[in-house]
């Protein structure tokens, strides 16, 4: 188990040095001249020549990238050529907003998805249907664009909503559930049904298996053959769609901050790739991947909880 | 819509593939309105810039946020612009990025898969890591990256973007060609002399067209979406008019003026939804040609993935293959109130089986019987054996006495009755789940064909052993614990605390077997139904088994029907036999009469046919039978 957990992380680590090696090279070779970006038209050569010299442009890549990796291995991922802001600082008042969207949101899709697609497979007539159109349309309509529509009409038209968020440092509970829940509500919208439907086909799938119908020839109960059994089996698949569309979220919750006006890790993002703000890029892709690494290894390990097979090898 | 759906997407039977396949679309609906959706859009991608009646970037700076009509068709934006000519500028723009995400896609995807489907090894490993460091990158935080990168190029994002979702290309392709690779036409091909590249153009190609061209279309729908959402952020290129470009100026004009949000909601909307339905339409097209009910059974399939019912049957059914599973809602038996409107069932035999008929309905209603009339009796202690080829009805004949037909069978005449209860009274058209529900598990009990897909993978095998004692007969687990030592111990299995604790997977076949046998005989049943018990087995092995089942029924005095297309079987074990041949009792009658002296043409056939070459059945003759 130990071991497992072990390679499973080192993997992680690889996965995270290859994807910051790639990005920073990318980021090595843009065009934009940053120092000029920084100090705007007004300033002359030399002071942009100093400003490069000072932030380190002027060093070849490799110089570059281990400077940066050697101090974010001590846990310093520098500071915002823009603003100054540490980027560690930046981050932790950004990253609780982000991941509290992204883990609301999920949390109620993967409950919500698996009781529709449990009662779709089992009941079948009006609930099934209803998850079948709603996957249809949910994949159909882009999230960002029912998020516009939603706060067209619930914030802006009809105002049962703040528009913009009120989410600040030190704000109270209220705030957050305010300006939450219309982006969670767009989001698990947008994601419930397909999730689903496809929670419905690992039920299917795991109801027409031999072993099913050994145990009902055993006089088990229905019910206890779905929750005991069915439902075990179904839920490796049902983790590995839910964990898939965590991290399609992950991207997703960009657009959705943007819409909403939540100060989350998104428009750090937007701002920061914009101006060609190299720290705090670097931050941003850093923690998405992580997040990314955990939640895969949770799966991992979930699904080595509930299939011995897993659990052997 | 999200990236991961895109790769969870499709999952498409490379068999149903050679169908004509545009028919099949323009009969569905919704297929008709995407492709007439899709038709527009692109006549207004080819013809937008020329039928425009302003350049996209011409303002009026006089006439700015101006409501649709007049000069302007839909109204002007805050800069003064057109917005009817903006919106068909962006057609193009929009479109062409599209289709450079999705031909990048496939232009990585396609041949990454098919190497790795064909030849596997090395590459396939590789491929396989690359695919799963692209899915676990966060797309968008990627895209933004390159946009620091290259600047507000929608060309740029697009490639990227097509890079970022080829895994679901690669997936599919290499799927498709895995199944077909082994098949047999394509082993021809390769004896015959054609070349890997030929075989692969050929045979292979022909089977992920279709899935591709239905990716395609969703990954299109995709792109549209991410790209949109990109410019929408306020990252696209503001010198050209592209839907998301407009998307933003709307919504930072979201007070002012609401309407200029609708426009490019509408067509990013419209587009990407069509893109998808139409990927949907053909999905079920393809699918056509299996289909038997609704169209949920046919989504069933297809994101299932497999579509195996009763493995090992005969005679399912194609219905059963796809149709949508339930559950009957009176699916606690022991809790229900006893059904008193049912006569009682003549008790002269343990089991009565009178004029049974069962079918499946077909899709245009009519009934597809696949048992007819079929009558016999089992007494208690007795061994009857049906025998019959596959697709003669007697596995469906054993899982109508066991109340385990697929949801959709119907009883279409005759009885069922065991010890006086009917559970299929004279009329009833389905086996009544409450009265069999009393007996299953309690009295009648089975054992399965294949021991290894009968065991639930997830739980020990002591778990299974004990369980439905703990159920059935309402004793505490300690007691149900030693009971299953016990009856472990008597199916000859050696460290019986050791087999409790491990999983399906860590036993053999034939142990498999055995604890199924233990399994049927844990709750001293007066009546077990043996589907082909020892098929799936090991030459050897089925010997010992034969031998087990014979030595368990002398010891408990338990009536048996076994189910074989094997003779040899029921001459070792069977007291009686019902021949069975397409549904009908061909004859029945003793063993030994049956074996001596067949009457009818088909069970001389069937004895013949197997005894050609063997030795004759001397010891029976003999009436040497133990």
């Amino acid at each position: 188990m130990v071991a497992f957990i072990l390679k499973r992380l080192g993997a992680g680590i690889v996965l995270l040095v290859a994807i910051a090696v790639l990005t920073y090279a990318l980021l090595f070779f843009s065009g934009t001249n940053i120092a000029r970006n920084i100090l705007g038209d007004m300033a002359t050569d030399e002071q942009v020549a100093l400003k490069q010299a000072e932030l380190g442009l002027d060093q070849p890549l490799f110089t570059r990238f281990f400077g940066w990796a050697g101090s974010a291995v001590q846990g310093d991922l520098g500071t915002s050529w823009f603003s100054s802001e540490a980027v560690v600082q930046a981050l932790a008042t950004r990253l609780p907003v982000t991941l509290t969207l992204v883990i609301v949101s999920m949390t109620l899709v993967a409950v919500i998805a698996t009781l529709l697609g449990m009662a779709a497979a089992v009941k079948g007539g009006w609930v099934d249907r209803v998850v079948q159109v709603g996957a249809v349309i949910g994949d159909a309509i882009p999230g960002f664009v029912l998020a516009i529509i939603l706060v067209t009409v619930f914030a802006i038209q009809l105002g049962v909503f703040p528009a913009v968020s009120t989410i600040s440092p030190g704000a109270g509970a209220a705030a957050w559930v305010a300006s939450m829940t219309l982006p969670v509500i767009a989001i698990v919208i947008n994601y419930v049904t397909s999730s689903a439907q496809q929670i419905r086909s690992a039920v299917i799938d795991q109801y027409r298996r031999d072993y099913v119908r050994t145990l009902r020839s055993r006089g088990i109960s229905e019910r206890e053959i779905l929750f005991r059994h069915v439902l075990r089996s179904a839920s490796p698949a049902g983790l590995t769609i839910i964990s898939l569309q965590f991290i399609g979220l992950l991207g997703g919750v960009v657009i959705i901050e943007q819409i909403f006006a939540l100060p989350g890790i998104g428009p750090l993002a937007i701002n920061a790739t914009a101006l060609g703000d190299i720290p705090i890029v670097m931050g941003v892709v850093l923690v998405t991947v992580t997040v990314v690494i955990i939640v895969n290894l949770l799966v991992d390990l979930a699904n080595g909880a509930l299939n011995p097979k897993v659990r052997v090898s | 819509m999200s990236e991961s759906e895109a790769l969870t997407a499709t999952a498409v039977h490379p068999e149903a593939v050679r169908v004509p396949l545009w028919r099949r679309l323009v009969r569905n609906p919704l297929g008709v309105v995407a492709l007439v959706i899709l038709a527009l859009v692109a006549l207004g991608a080819i013809f937008g810039p020329l039928i425009a009646p302003f350049d996209q970037n011409f303002a009026t700076i006089t006439d700015t946020l101006a409501p649709p009509g007049g000069e302007h068709l839909l109204g002007t934006d805050s800069a003064g612009r057109d917005v009817w000519s903006r919106l068909l500028y962006g057609a193009q723009l929009t479109t062409l990025s599209a289709l450079l995400c999705a031909a990048v896609a496939i232009a990585i995807g396609l041949p990454a898969g098919l190497i790795a489907g064909y030849y596997g090894g090395a590459f396939d490993a590789s491929a396989n890591w690359v695919t799963s460091l692209l899915m676990s990158l966060p797309g968008i935080i990627v895209l933004l990256s390159v946009r620091a990168v290259t600047g507000p190029s929608v060309w740029w994002s697009m490639v990227v973007f097509g890079i970022l979702i080829s895994p679901s290309f690669f997936r599919l392709t290499r799927t498709a060609v895995q199944s077909v690779r082994g098949e047999l036409y394509v082993d021809a091909a390769r004896v015959s002399g054609l070349s890997d590249a030929r075989i692969i153009g050929r045979h292979i190609i022909s089977v992920v067209r279709a899935p591709l061209i239905i990716q395609a279309a969703i990954v299109a729908g995709v792109a549209i979406a991410v790209q949109s959402g990109l410019e929408f952020l306020g990252l696209g290129d503001p010198a050209k008019a592209t839907w998301g470009v407009m998307l933003n100026e709307g919504f930072r004009n979201i007070y002012l003026a609401p309407q200029l949000l609708l426009w490019p909601v509408l067509a990013i909307g419209l587009t990407v939804g069509s893109l998808v339905l139409l990927g949907n339409a053909l999905r079920d097209a393809l699918e056509g040609g299996q289909r038997t009910q609704g169209r949920r059974a046919r989504r069933a399939v297809t994101s299932g993935g497999r579509a195996v019912m009763a493995a090992g049957s005969d005679a399912v059914p194609s219905a059963s293959v796809t149709t949508n599973l339930r559950v009957p809602r009176t699916g606690m038996p022991r809790r229900a109130p006893r059904d008193l409107s049912v006569p009682a069932a003549p008790a002269d035999h343990l089991l009565e089986v009178s004029s049974l008929a069962i079918g499946y309905p077909r899709q245009d209603g009519s009934m597809r019987q696949v048992v007819h009339d079929v009558s016999f009796a089992v007494d208690r202690g007795e061994v009857l054996g049906i025998v019959g080829e596959s697709g003669s009805g007697k596995s469906q004949t054993a899982f109508a006495i066991l109340g385990l037909l697929p949801p959709e069978a119907r009883i279409l005449g005759g009885s069922v009755a065991f010890d006086g209860t009917f559970t299929v009274a004279p009329g009833e058209d389905r086996v009544s789940p409450v009265r069999i529900g009393e007996l299953r598990g309690k009295r009648i009990s089975y054992i399965p064909q294949e021991p290894m897909s009968n065991l639930d993978p997830a739980f020990t095998i002591g778990a299974q052993l004990t369980r439905p004692m703990v159920a059935v007969l309402g004793i505490p687990k300690a007691e149900a614990h030693e009971r299953a030592l016990d009856l472990l111990r008597k199916v000859g299995i050696v460290d019986p605390a050791r087999t409790m604790r491990a999983y399906p997977h860590e036993v053999s076949g034939g142990m498999a077997q055995r604890v199924l046998i233990a399994g049927a005989m844990s709750c001293e049943p007066d009546l077990i139904i043996a589907d082909e018990p020892t098929t799936a087995l090991d030459v050897t092995v089925q010997a010992e088994v034969l031998d087990l089942l014979r030595a368990m029924q002398q010891d408990l005095q338990v009536a048996v029907i076994l189910v074989t297309h094997n003779f040899g079987v029921v001459a070792d074990l069977a007291d009686r036999v019902v021949v069975m041949n397409t549904g009908r009792v061909v004859e029945s009658g003793p063993v030994r009469d049956i074996l001596r002296n067949p009457q009818e043409q088909y069970t001389q056939t069937l004895l013949g046919s197997m005894l050609v070459g063997k030795e004759p059945m001397t010891m029976l003759t003999k009436g040497g039978r133990s």
